[in-house]
Formats: structure tokens, C-alpha cells, sequence
């Protein structure tokens, strides 16, 4: 079968392959090229035969990847060619030889729809084909209508309609607007009636487009895409040729699963059910099988139904069921397996609650880091980033350090980023964090990028405890006879700062200090040298009394570089020779550095700029965000990538001012004037959040960042303690804030977030992050207060008081005075409500940081609606009981005006947030809502809403 | 979606290409050297998926002949290889037992064939009967065109059209 049917295209592949080697190709090659544009040329006397024959030459060697840069007009021209081999061969090559840029694809627009909406249904394919391949926003605009139809209209057969349902989902994606939504959303529905299995995937793979963009118009569609599952997954009524290794269209399978998990939730009880039942049978009836295809199959539908039970929040026996088949997957010997194995866990860490069973897989995920295969490997290593916390970091970083001299190049600069910023997020100790970092940059320099070493700095500078346990451990690396020059620049900087505080330890001296600091100068490029130079501006600094014979050697370096090509050199010696002639006034000029604003990490910033991802929104990205607020509670201090990442620098930049001004507010602070002795003459910029200006921003003239902290105000964040009987869901309104340390996000926002939802954060600031997670049950709630201190320091005299209402009885579990840094308590809170009340509980926190006092009242989100619980009533119970109520106090009307309009799902999925049940079968005019309040009183409360006149009643 | 599709020999010569996204010429041949470097390199009974720039690549090897298909990072990588395998199945089943010489030489059908598995970097149809059923009616069709062109009969009728 090795005939083309073209004698000339078979002659002409022949000839390549029979070339020796690359040189004869491309003469060859050229040669035909030459033949074809001169046939091209004079088109007249081109059979159509021949003009196609040349067509599929241009396209082969293309395809060998020569440039083709003419003959495009010739493959569009056939196109409109009236029989069907030439059209066919018009419409393949121009589908592979130009993409949706290309201006040649203009000429074709009318001939594709005269093709589309012609009768001759095999050109309705080739043209449905096309424009589904390369189709661009002009296709779009003029062809949707046309290809709608076809998708919609019932004389159609299923080999047009599912080719036009793809070619409508290339123009959406091209143009959004082309699908309008009103209409289209009804006939989505029908289309998922559909019998032929071929059209239901293609317009399943539309609708999972459609929806991934707005859920909410199609709501109508997720009872289909359920049934559609059951009949696939019982494998009831599906046709022979529709499976696939004796699985039912696997393809479908995923599709529809994929579909579903861009809904929210499923709320119909019976839908729910049922979904749940097909779930359970796929995850329980999965087996590994000897052949491959069809394990890959079924394994494709496990993982993705994996992936949908993981969106239902399903309950927790199922989801460790989940776990527990995941846990024996990364163990499995197929690798595929093992690999979405490992991507499945880390997907799986956004879900609460889980965390502790994947931390028992811990052993068997480190194996996989040493995996032959870099995939796996890679998947093992951002499971385990994933996974770490304060519990099992020591392990996880110290595994990923030994991994690191082994690990190939492509993946250390990777490697060593996610092991520092886990030392740094959950150091149990700091002098632990110092220590890899140092054994980081030992280990691969190279690929320590330059922040990480500005961190570690940082911590030092900021945790006075830390700097001799660091100046002894840089000693230690600068006596190893060869080390990484980011290790010299490290190791200076810190003697130079701290190696006066060891001074009387043997090998500490000043002279020898310098003199193992120089023996290294003669091996490190320039951009050391400044760093060296301040060292052992330093160092003179600190010998006290002054040693002539060190002095003059420094004196010589400095003299030697002034004259340096290098600006920044060039300047630091001169300055720092002319200074340390000045005898004691160098004292408080080269003074200690002051301690650094605290700031998010660089490395957590850039860390979280390689994830952004230019891919279309997927379910799982969108499944993130709307978790961020858990997993912003679980781990501790991760950013949301959808946040806008406002770190704590805000309040500083407000309050930077100019040094002089500084110096006057600060007489008496240790001469802070010029740092680091360098005078910097012009500084006009804002602190920049760049990576320069996490270190050097200090070094420069800005504020010194203690002016902040130093200035003794407390922050009182008022709130107030009364709620206002205005409306049960907008309370109180909370004072302006007033003082220095201003909180992050809006606090009324957060807790009105909250009074929806049962986990978030509750109250951030630069220092602090205060996450809450509550349970309810009747009249009880067990909440938990997450404390966590984002700063390299500790926070100290920490109290929280509970200032409760007197219908809620509210115990606090003890809080501990001070957190240590990047920490994070818990403290659980028991809540029990003995009545029915709109006032809410405040609670007054307030820590200290530095000698700034904060101080905030926070109203804690245990309101009324958290106490109830929905029970369902059908609308011939709730008339009578509604009718039977009489009026005020048992009965209240209240009229809400210029309320935004929602539709009614929404409304409803709003009404149950606040656990009120809207009665099933009351349609559109009034949903009427009811529920019983807390067992033990046995309140009833019953709501209802009309929606055209608008009168909100509450009984 | 699948952004595209590629077959490379282990010699790292191209047998197709496919491009569901829209990139240049020169982005296109940039994506084929980068990745027959990557895929070509690894060794047997690793897994089939690759991490490259931000997608990943499912691939599967069939004697001398890599099929690979470029995918989102969200999108399920098993689903995708059940596509690719496929593919080879309706191949192996409309040239006999299909080799990479087949594809060689009818690489306008490979192209034909492919257009009816996939659209839109999508997955069309799952039946390979169906798509067998297709082609054979397209063969058919070019055949009788050719019949048409050549019968003198079929001449007449076109001049006194």
C-alpha cells in the first residue's frame, strides 16, 4: 500500500530518501522547488491533476522543514475547485501550510461558506474541517450563524453535526460573543439528548468550553451530563464500535467528568446521589490490567473522576478513599501511572483535611525523587514542596539538599529555589534556615540566584540571636580551600557585619578575619569586590584599638581600587578611605546595619511569577482560586495567585521620607545617617519591590525601616461591639483605622466573606495573618483561630479576649504570649448560642511587634445564620404554618430596595450559604424559604421572598 | 486542547505535523527541534508525558515512530495517549498493518485521516468504523473523479453541459 497514486509525488519522495546525506537533500529539494514555481507560473497550462500534484510536493517538503515561502495562493486557489480531489487537496494544504494569521485565508472566506452552506455534505466537512483547524476572528464572525445551524438543524447527518459542533467551539474560542448565551444555552441542553455517540462528545468537548467561561447559563445541562456518565459508566445502550478496549468511550467519559466539574456544586439531592453512585463505581471498579491500552483507558476515566470527586467536596470516607488509591499509584511500577499519581496528590493538598494522610506517603514520594525519569521526578519534587510544613520541613528540605548534588542541571535552579523558600517558611529554628542556605549555596552555587543569599541576610540582620551563630558558620565555609563565590559574598558580608562579635574566640580576630576574607579576593569578579571592600571597612572598624599593620594593608586596597574602572568600586574605596581616616566618627557611620522592613519574600514572589500560566482557564485553576481561602489557612502564607500580591512594603513606602528628615526625628539613633558608610547622593526612587530593593533598599538612604516601628503608637482598629438592628447581613459598620500598622484587605469584606463561608481569613496585617475555620452544628460551632506570624521575628505579648454577646457562650482555649517567627498557633474557640440574636461576638486582639503595640477588634463571624440548619418543606406545609403567623414580633416585613438583580439560581445558591433551603417546586414568582433554628429551642423560621414586588419577610 | 500534533522518526526526521494553536513558520520549526532533542532522548520505559514550557507533551513510540501531541498542563495526559493510540489503531487498520513507510509515501492520507480523529485540536470521533467507513467512501470518490476525467463519454457531457 505503499502507492500514493501519483507517480510524480512517489518519484520525487523516493528521490529524497534515497539521498546520502542533507547537501544532496537540499539539492534536490531546491531543484523541485525550482520545477514547481515555474509550473506555477504559467498556471494556464496546469492540469488540475498537476497543480494538485505540485500542491502535495510543496507540502512534503515543508514538512522536511524547508521554507516555503510561495505556492500559498495556489493551494487556496484549488480550494474553490469544483471537483471534489482537487477541493480536498485545496483545503489539506492550506490547512497545513498557513495558520489563522495568514492574510491569503481572506481570499478563501466566501468560497468556505459557500461550501458550508451548500448541499454537497462531503464539502461541508472539508470546509467545517478547515475552519475548525484555522480558523481565525473574522471566520468567526462571518461563519458562526452559518455553522450553528448545521450543529442545530435535524436534516443533518451526525458526520456533519459533530464536525460542526468543533468548528464552533474553534470560532467561541476565537470570539466569545459568537455563541449568545440567551438562546444557545436551551439548545446546549438538547444537544446532549443527542443518540449518535459521535456528535454528544463533539458538542461535550463545546460545552466544557462553554461552561469553563459561565457555568451559570448552563446550568440546565448538568442533570444531562450526569446521565450521560451513568449510561456510560453502567455501559447501558452504548453501541460496540463506541467502546474502546471494552470501555465505553473513555473520551466521552473524561469529557463529561470535565464538563461537570466547572459547576460549583450539584445541588439536586438526587442528582448529587446518583453522580456520586457512578463515581464510586468507577473509583472502586478500576483495576491494573496487563494490557496497556486499555489500562491507560480506564485509568484516564479514573483519574479524571478522581479529579471531579476532589471539586464535589465529597464527604471524608471518600476522600481518603480517594487518597488511599492515590498512595497506592505512586507506589505502582507504571510509571504514567506513578506520575499522575504524584500530580493527583498535589492537586489533592487543596483539599482540607487530607494533608495528614498524604504525609504518610512522605517515604515513598522521596523515592520518586530519585527517580530515572526527570517527569516523575519533577512531580515528586512539587508534591513534596506542596506537602511541607513546619512538621516534616526538616525532613523535606534535607532530603531535597542531598538531592540537589546528584539532581541533573535543568532541574537545580528549581530544586534550590523551592528548598530555600521552605527553610525559610517553616524553619523550626532559624539557626536550622542558615544552615541550608549556606549548604545551598555550597552545594550548587550556581544556581543560587542572588535573592536567596539577600534573604538569608536579611534573617540575620533581623534576629539578633542568629548573627554569631552565622559569623561562625561563614568562618567555617571561607576555611574550605575552594567555595562558591555567592559563599564569598555571603560569608564577607556577615563577618563584615557580625565577626567583631566573636572577636575573642581563637581565629575570630579582627587581622585574621581580614586575612581569610582576602584570601579569596584574588578568584572573585567584580561584582564581589564592593562587598569585599565594605568588609574590610568593617573590619577596621571594629579593631579597636587600631592595629597599624592592618590598617595599612586595607589602606592599600582602598588605595589600589580608587583608581578602578568600575564606578561603584571606585566609589566605595574612595569613600571608604577618606572615612576610616576620620578616626572615631567612623564609628557610627559604619555602624550596624539596621534591621530590614519586613517584606514578602522575593523568592515566593518569583516563585509564584514562573507559575503563571498563559493556559485557557482550566477547572483546576479555577477549583484554586475559589479555595484560596482554605488553603491560604492550611498553608500558612501562600499568596493566591488571582490576590493582588500587595506585600507589607505598603505602609513603609507611605512613611518613606527623605534621610535628613530622618536623621531629625532619630537624633539619637546610633548616627544612623549613611548606613553602610556609602554616601548615595541622589535617591529619588520609591522603594522598589524588586529583588534589588529587598537588600540594598536599606543600604540606600532611605527611612531607615525602624522609623516605623520605632514610633511607639499603638494601632487601635475600632469596631464596633453593637450591631446596629439595621439589616441581619450587613452589621456593623468598623471604624477607621487609624495608626501605622494598617491591616491588608478590607476587614468588613473579610468578615462579610466569612458569614458565607466556614473558612478564610479573618484579618491580615504586615505582621500577622489571623485565619479562621469553623464547624457548626445546631446550636454549637467549634471555630479555630489560625495565628500566624509572617514575620523573621518574633511577636510578642499576643492577647486575645473574647468579648461576647449575652446570647453566645464562647470559651477560648489559651493563646500564647508571643509566636515565633513564621509560625503559626492555633487556638480553638467553642461557641455555644443559647438564643436567637443579631448581636455578633468581637474579638479584641492586640500583639506587639518591635515597640509598636497593635491593637484590632474584630467581629467574629458566629451570626445568627451560622445556628441554623435547613430542613425541607414542601410548599403544602409551609402555606398553612406561613398563613397561621399573625404578625409583628412573630411575623416582620421589611422592604429592600435597589437590591442588584440576580437570577434565581444564584439567589437561591445564596439564600443556602446562609443555610435557608428554598422549597422545591415553587417557581420564579416566590421561592419560598424555610428552615428550623437549633434543636434544642425548636424555632422555626420560615422566609419568604417575593421577588417581583419585592417585600422580604422574615418571621 | 491539543495544540499539536507531531510524528517524528528516530532519526528525528518529520513524517507530520499538525498545528491547532496559531504559530509562525519559525516558531514551528523552533517547537520540532526543541522537542525531537527532548523526546528522542529519553529511554525506554519512562513514562510518556514530558513537561515543556509550561504544556505537556504525551508521547508513544511505535517502532522507529514517536507520536507526540502537545497539550495544557490541566488537561488529562491519559486521555490524550488513548487519542494517539487511537490514531495508529485506524492507521494500522485502513493501510494493513500500517509502517512508517506508508506514512511516507501517503502522507496526504495520514493528513486526511487525522482531520477526521481530531478537530480543533479536539477529539471528534471515537468510532473507528466509522472513520474506516469514510475513508473508504473518499477513496472511492477520488477514484471516480479520476474514472470521469479520463471517459470520453463523461467529456461530451461536460461540453454540452
Amino acid at each position: 500500500m505503499a502507492l500514493s497514486g501519483m507517480r510524480g509525488l512517489s518519484v520525487f519522495i523516493s528521490d529524497v530518501r534515497n539521498c546520502q546525506n542533507k547537501e544532496q537533500e537540499r539539492l534536490r529539494v531546491d531543484k523541485e522547488l525550482g520545477n514547481v514555481r515555474t509550473r506555477f507560473k504559467n498556471e494556464k497550462g496546469l492540469s488540475p491533476y498537476e497543480k494538485k500534484k505540485y500542491v502535495w510536493k510543496m507540502l512534503y517538503i515543508y514538512m522536511l522543514g524547508y521554507d516555503v515561502d510561495f505556492g500559498h495562493m495556489e493551494a487556496v486557489s484549488l480550494i474553490s475547485a469544483p471537483k471534489y480531489p482537487e477541493k480536498q487537496v485545496g483545503y489539506i494544504v492550506t490547512a497545513c501550510l498557513l495558520n489563522e494569521n495568514h492574510d491569503f485565508l481572506r481570499l478563501a472566506i466566501n468560497t468556505v461558506r459557500n461550501d458550508i452552506i451548500g448541499r454537497n455534505e462531503t464539502f461541508q466537512c472539508l470546509a467545517l474541517t478547515l475552519v475548525g483547524n484555522i480558523g481565525g476572528r473574522e471566520f468567526a464572525e462571518s461563519l458562526a450563524a452559518d455553522v450553528q445551524k448545521l450543529l442545530i438543524s435535524s436534516s443533518c447527518r451526525p458526520l456533519v453535526r459533530k464536525k460542526a459542533a468543533l468548528c464552533l467551539l474553534r470560532l467561541y474560542r476565537k470570539n466569545p460573543d459568537v455563541v449568545n448565551v440567551d438562546g444557545w444555552a436551551d439548545r446546549m441542553a438538547q444537544l446532549l439528548d443527542e443518540r449518535d455517540l459521535g456528535v454528544l462528545t463533539s458538542s461535550m468537548s463545546l460545552l466544557v468550553a462553554l461552561v469553563s467561561n459561565n457555568h451559570e447559563a448552563y446550568w440546565s445541562c448538568l442533570p444531562k451530563c450526569v446521565k450521560t456518565l451513568e449510561r456510560l459508566a453502567r455501559n447501558q445502550d452504548i453501541p460496540q464500535e463506541y467502546t474502546y478496549y471494552g470501555i465505553p468511550s473513555p473520551w466521552l467519559q473524561v469529557k463529561t467528568m470535565r464538563a461537570l466539574q466547572y459547576f460549583p456544586t450539584v445541588e439536586d439531592p438526587n442528582t448529587r446521589r446518583s453522580l456520586f453512585e457512578v463515581l464510586q463505581r468507577i473509583l472502586m471498579g478500576t483495576d491494573v490490567v496487563k494490557n496497556v491500552n486499555k489500562n491507560n483507558a480506564s485509568h484516564a476515566v479514573l483519574f479524571e473522576a478522581l479529579a471531579l470527586v476532589m471539586h464535589l467536596d465529597a464527604e471524608k470516607e471518600m476522600m481518603s478513599q480517594c487518597v488511599a488509591l492515590l498512595g497506592k499509584f505512586i507506589a505502582v511500577r507504571e510509571p504514567n501511572i506513578r506520575y499522575l499519581g504524584l500530580e493527583n496528590m498535589t492537586r489533592m493538598l487543596m483539599v482540607t483535611d487530607v494533608q495528614d494522610i498524604i504525609k504518610r506517603h512522605q517515604a515513598q514520594i522521596i523515592t520518586s525523587l530519585k527517580d530515572p525519569d526527570i517527569s516523575i521526578r519533577r512531580r515528586a519534587l512539587d508534591l513534596l514542596y506542596g506537602m511541607c510544613d513546619v512538621s516534616n520541613a526538616k525532613d523535606i528540605v534535607e532530603e531535597l539538599l542531598q538531592y540537589l548534588s546528584s539532581a541533573d542541571f535543568a532541574m537545580r535552579e528549581e530544586l534550590s529555589l523551592k528548598a530555600a523558600i521552605l527553610a525559610e517558611k517553616f524553619a523550626p529554628d532559624l539557626s536550622w534556615y542558615v544552615d541550608v542556605i549556606l549548604q545551598l549555596i555550597d552545594k550548587a552555587g550556581d544556581f543560587v540566584s542572588d535573592d536567596i543569599w539577600f534573604r538569608v541576610v536579611q534573617f540575620v540582620t533581623n534576629n539578633e540571636d542568629l548573627q554569631s551563630y552565622a559569623a561562625a558558620k561563614a568562618r567555617e565555609y571561607l576555611n574550605k580551600p575552594a567555595i562558591h563565590e555567592t559563599m564569598v559574598k555571603v560569608s564577607a558580608y556577615i563577618l563584615g557585619e557580625y565577626g567583631h562579635l566573636l572577636a575573642r574566640r581563637p581565629g575570630y580576630s579582627p587581622k585574621e578575619l581580614f586575612t581569610i576574607i582576602h584570601e579569596k579576593h584574588p578568584t572573585v569578579s567584580t561584582s564581589t569586590i564592593p562587598i569585599l571592600l565594605s568588609s574590610y571597612a568593617k573590619i577596621l572598624m571594629h579593631t579597636q584599638p587600631p592595629e597599624p599593620e592592618l590598617q595599612n594593608q586595607i589602606w592599600t586596597i582602598f588605595n589600589k581600587y580608587e583608581s578602578c574602572i568600575d564606578v561603584e568600586i571606585q566609589q566605595r574605596a574612595a569613600e571608604y578611605f577618606a572615612l576610616s581616616r576620620k578616626g572615631a566618627s567612623l564609628m557610627d557611620i559604619l555602624a550596624e546595619m539596621p534591621k530590614f522592613p519586613e517584606r514578602q519574600s522575593a523568592l515566593i514572589r518569583k516563585a509564584e511569577d514562573a507559575e503563571v500560566d498563559t493556559a485557557e482557564q482550566s477547572a483546576i485553576k479555577l477549583r484554586a482560586q475559589q479555595q484560596m481561602s482554605t488553603a491560604l489557612v492550611v498553608t500558612d502564607q501562600r499568596p493566591p495567585n488571582g490576590m493582588p500580591a500587595q506585600p507589607s512594603i505598603g505602609p513603609l513606602s507611605l512613611v518613606k521620607v527623605p534621610s535628613e528628615t530622618v536623621d531629625s526625628q532619630n537624633p539619637g539613633d546610633q548616627g544612623l545617617t549613611h548606613p553602610n558608610g556609602v554616601v548615595y547622593k541622589e535617591d529619588p526612587q520609591p522603594p522598589s519591590q524588586d529583588i534589588i530593593g529587598d537588600l540594598l533598599g536599606t543600604l540606600s538612604i532611605e527611612g531607615p525601616p525602624g522609623a516605623v516601628a520605632q514610633s511607639p503608637q499603638s494601632a487601635t482598629y475600632e469596631a464596633e461591639g453593637a450591631p446596629s438592628a439595621a439589616d441581619a447581613a450587613a452589621l456593623v459598620p468598623v471604624g477607621e483605622e487609624s495608626g501605622s500598622v494598617q491591616p491588608i484587605g478590607n476587614i468588613n469584606e473579610r468578615f462579610y466573606a466569612l458569614c458565607l463561608k466556614d473558612s478564610g481569613v479573618l484579618y491580615e496585617d504586615p505582621n500577622i495573618q489571623i485565619g479562621i475555620k469553623a464547624e457548626w452544628r445546631a446550636h454549637q460551632g467549634r471555630l479555630v483561630l489560625f495565628l500566624g506570624n509572617k514575620n523573621t521575628a518574633s511577636l510578642g505579648s499576643v492577647q486575645a479576649l473574647i468579648l461576647p454577646p449575652t446570647h453566645l457562650k464562647m470559651e477560648l482555649s489559651l493563646v500564647p504570649e508571643t509566636i515565633p517567627p513564621r509560625a503559626q498557633v492555633q487556638c480553638p474557640l467553642e461557641v455555644m448560642n443559647l438564643r436567637p440574636s443579631r448581636d455578633v461576638a468581637v474579638l479584641d486582639f492586640s500583639y506587639k511587634f518591635g515597640p509598636t503595640m497593635v491593637n484590632v477588634k474584630l467581629r467574629l463571624p458566629a451570626v445568627l445564620n451560622k445556628f441554623l440548619q435547613p430542613i425541607t418543606v414542601s410548599p403544602e406545609e409551609f402555606f398553612p404554618q406561613w398563613r397561621s403567623l399573625s404578625g409583628p414580633p412573630l411575623k416582620l416585613q421589611e422592604v429592600v430596595r435597589g437590591v442588584r438583580p440576580l437570577p434565581l439560581p444564584e439567589m437561591a445558591n445564596l439564600f443556602n450559604t446562609y443555610r435557608l433551603t428554598v422549597c422545591p417546586g415553587l417557581v420564579s414568582v416566590i421561592p419560598c424559604v424555610s428552615d428550623r433554628f437549633m434543636n434544642l429551642l425548636n424555632m422555626f423560621l420560615l422566609v419568604e421572598v417575593e421577588l417581583t414586588g419585592v417585600p422580604l419577610s422574615l418571621v | 486542547m491539543i495544540h499539536f500534533v507531531l510524528l517524528i522518526s528516530r532519526q528525528g526526521k518529520v513524517r507530520l505535523t499538525k498545528w491547532y494553536s496559531p504559530y509562525s513558520q519559525k516558531e514551528r520549526s523552533k517547537v520540532i527541534r526543541e522537542l525531537s532533542g527532548i523526546v528522542l532522548n529519553r529511554g525506554p520505559k519512562l513514562c510518556n508525558f514530558v513537561e515543556w514550557r509550561g504544556h505537556r507533551v504525551v508521547y508513544r513510540r511505535y517502532a522507529g515512530l514517536y507520536f507526540c501531541m502537545c497539550i495544557d498542563e490541566a488537561d488529562n495526559e491519559l486521555e490524550v495517549l488513548d487519542i494517539i493510540h487511537h490514531f495508529v489503531e485506524i492507521l494500522d487498520r485502513y493501510f494493513g498493518s500500517v509502517c512508517e513507510l506508508d506514512l511516507i509515501f501517503n502522507f496526504h492520507k495520514a493528513y486526511y485521516i487525522l482531520d477526521e480523529v481530531l478537530i480543533a485540536g479536539e477529539f471528534q470521533e471515537s468510532s473507528k468504523r466509522t472513520i474506516i467507513r469514510l475513508l473508504s467512501t473518499h477513496d472511492s470518490m477520488v477514484e471516480m473523479a479520476k474514472e470521469e476525467a479520463t471517459s470520453i463519454g463523461n467529456m461530451i457531457a461536460q461540453v454540452t453541459k
